[in-house]
């Protein structure tokens, strides 16, 4: 072993220098993630310092005048990833509990490797599918007949351009929806197979096995898998960019255009003339770092400890 | 059987039901767009679209040539940046490092898995860009290139440390060094592993738009070098799709159709090598 021989040994075998390359290699990683929270920090220094916290609470988002206020791109960040979740949690759960309790394995795996697929088509292709064809159908039958039945609630009033939170929230639910089943499967079907032939020895139907048991063991890795597709969905930029509409306002309904933290630093970047501008773009970058953070922090460990919980079962 | 019974395996079969239906409506409704996609890209599918400059505003035609040629070229520089810090990090992860150090890495990798790609770009910007004050090819090939980092070193951790150790002992009680140990008989154990981690992180970037909007920016013509803006795929798509233009929504439809392919193809190449299992026996 190593261990025996002189470290001059050892570096004529070159062992330390393959070490040390790697080792460079490996810290470049750490430095990177050092890097780039120290460098959304100190570019966001100036609407910081000018505004304090004001920036969170003001709506008003003028280039020209120098006044910046983030109030209209977080709501409408947080409003879309809630219409997607609305959408697409039941439909991806049920899908997964699907996958995972009934279909045969084959069939399972198959739609599976489709799903996977799905999870690797590029954002913008969603956005030109949102563009053409969301929009549409969203001016003309979605929008009209939301109003006309639930038009007594302040969600669905007003004119419908197309363009909304709500076309971008269904355009970030179809894109979530294979995220959500993927994991959801897979933390699903890592529930031991003792605590389904338990329940079902004790005269429970197909159904409550499957809802009063497994699901609640899988509880905290389901809800790792709605963190994670949370997390994408806030941080999603080209397909709510082409389908939000790009106004800085907060409407309460949901037929309204919108912004969002995201698509504003897309649209503004590249032009942006002023220092406080580019600073106030890249201070909306830090906040969606900080809540990306968070999120996939919380799912991770959920996602864990489910797993972990099944194996530990399974062994025992 | 009793009517309570009967009811509860009604409900049984209702719910299970619906989460058949749940799962059609999810596939179907994805297969539809994509397919509509295919339609739609494929009437729109030229010669020109793989050979020519786009044409100005009002002429039918051309195509784009240069998107095309200025996403290889970014995604090259993006191979160049991201394979080997991401594969040399793995190897030191995986045969190396302590624990301590192995954790902080993979920390440091999870967190940047996670940072949306907007922001990604914001770094790229700020580090590439604006000290420069010159959008260019090789600050959009280095915002690729860090998103393509933690994919590469977090799959190609695992294929090494999935190699029997018995080769790893192997390999010492005949003599061998630990590099040579490594170079000679880990890393050809787990390459199918490997090829396949560095082609997921290749096709996912491929598609990547966000990043790239403030960094190589864009172009109407061929990029004049290294150093200049260049066209991609992913932001012509972009920038025709909201055009109010007929004939660049005509060729956003054929680009998507080409970006998709293109994506989807090494998905399905990547997957292939790892399902012909991690090859241990090498002659």
């Amino acid at each position: 072993m190593s261990g025996s021989r002189s470290f001059l040994s050892r570096l004529r075998d070159g062992d330390e220098i393959a070490r040390l390359i790697t080792f460079v290699f490996a810290a470049t990683v750490v430095l990177i993630s050092i890097l780039l929270v120290l460098e959304l920090w100190h570019d966001s220094v100036l609407p910081r310092h000018k505004f304090g916290l004001g920036f969170f609470r003001t709506t008003t988002w003028n280039p020209v005048e120098g006044d910046f206020g983030a109030l209209p791109f977080i709501y409408g960040t947080l409003v879309t990833a809630a219409v997607a979740l609305f959408i697409a949690v039941p439909l991806g759960i049920g899908a997964a509990i699907f996958l995972a309790e009934l279909a045969p394995p084959r069939v399972s795996d198959t739609l599976e490797f489709f799903i996977d697929l799905l999870a690797a088509v590029p954002s913008v292709i969603y956005g030109v599918l949102g563009i053409f064809i969301v929009v549409p159908l969203m001016r003309q039958y979605i929008a009209p007949s939301l109003k006309s039945i639930l038009g007594f609630l302040p969600l669905f009033r007003g004119p419908a351009y197309g363009l909304s939170f709500l076309t971008a929230g269904i355009v970030l639910a179809i894109m979530i929806i294979p995220y959500i089943i993927s994991v959801s499967r897979e933390v699903l079907l890592s529930v031991p197979r003792d605590q389904r032939e338990a329940a079902l020895a004790v005269g429970s139907t197909r159904w409550e096995s499957t809802w009063k048991v497994v699901v609640p063991f899988a509880r905290s890795g389901i809800m790792g898998s709605i963190f994670l597709a949370l997390a994408r969905s806030l941080g999603e930029t080209m397909a709510v960019a082409m389908v939000i509409g790009n106004d800085p306002k907060i409407s309460a309904s949901l037929l309204a255009p919108g912004y969002s933290i995201a698509a504003v630093i897309a649209n503004e970047l590249a032009e942006a003339t002023s220092e406080l501008h580019t600073q106030s773009l890249i201070e909306l970058g830090l906040v969606l770092f900080l809540l990306t953070f968070v999120l996939n922090g919380l799912a991770r460990i959920l996602i864990v400890v489910t797993s972990q919980r099944g194996a530990g079962r399974a062994r025992a | 059987m009793n009517a309570h019974l009967r009811w509860r395996k009604l409900v049984s079969g209702f719910m299970l039901t619906l989460t058949g239906v749940c799962a059609a409506v999810s596939v179907l409704a994805l297969f539809l767009i994509l397919g509509y996609l295919v339609v739609r890209g494929g009437a729109s599918l030229n010669w020109a679209f793989f050979t020519r400059l786009p044409v100005p505003v009002g002429e039918v035609g051309g195509g784009m040539a240069n998107a095309i040629v200025g996403s290889a070229k970014l995604l090259l520089f993006a191979t160049l940046v991201g394979v080997p810090i991401g594969f040399l990090g793995a190897i030191y992860l995986a045969e190396f490092s302590g624990s301590k150090m192995a954790f902080v890495v993979r920390y440091a990798a999870d967190l940047l898995n996670g940072v949306p790609s907007i922001v990604i770009g914001i770094f790229a910007y700020a580090l590439a860009v604006l000290p420069f004050k010159q959008f260019s090819t090789l600050a959009g090939g280095f915002a690729l290139g860090l998103m393509m980092i933690p994919i590469t070193l977090r799959s190609t951790e695992e294929f090494l440390r999935s190699v029997p150790n018995s080769l790893r002992e192997g390999a010492m009680a005949l003599g061998a060094s630990k590099w040579k140990m490594i170079a000679t008989v880990i890393v050809p154990a787990a390459y199918r592993g490997i090829l396949t981690a560095i082609l997921l992180a290749f096709a996912r970037v491929a598609g990547e738009t966000a990043p790239l909007i403030f960094t190589a920016f864009g172009n109407n013509y061929w990029s004049a070098g290294w150093t200049q803006p260049t066209a991609s795929l992913p932001v012509t798509i972009y920038n025709y799709a909201l055009s109010p233009y007929e004939d660049w929504h005509r060729q956003a439809w054929a680009g998507g159709l080409v970006l998709l392919g293109l994506i989807l193809m090494i998905n399905i190449v990547a997957r292939g090598i790892l399902s012909r299992g991690i090859s241990v026996s090498r002659s």
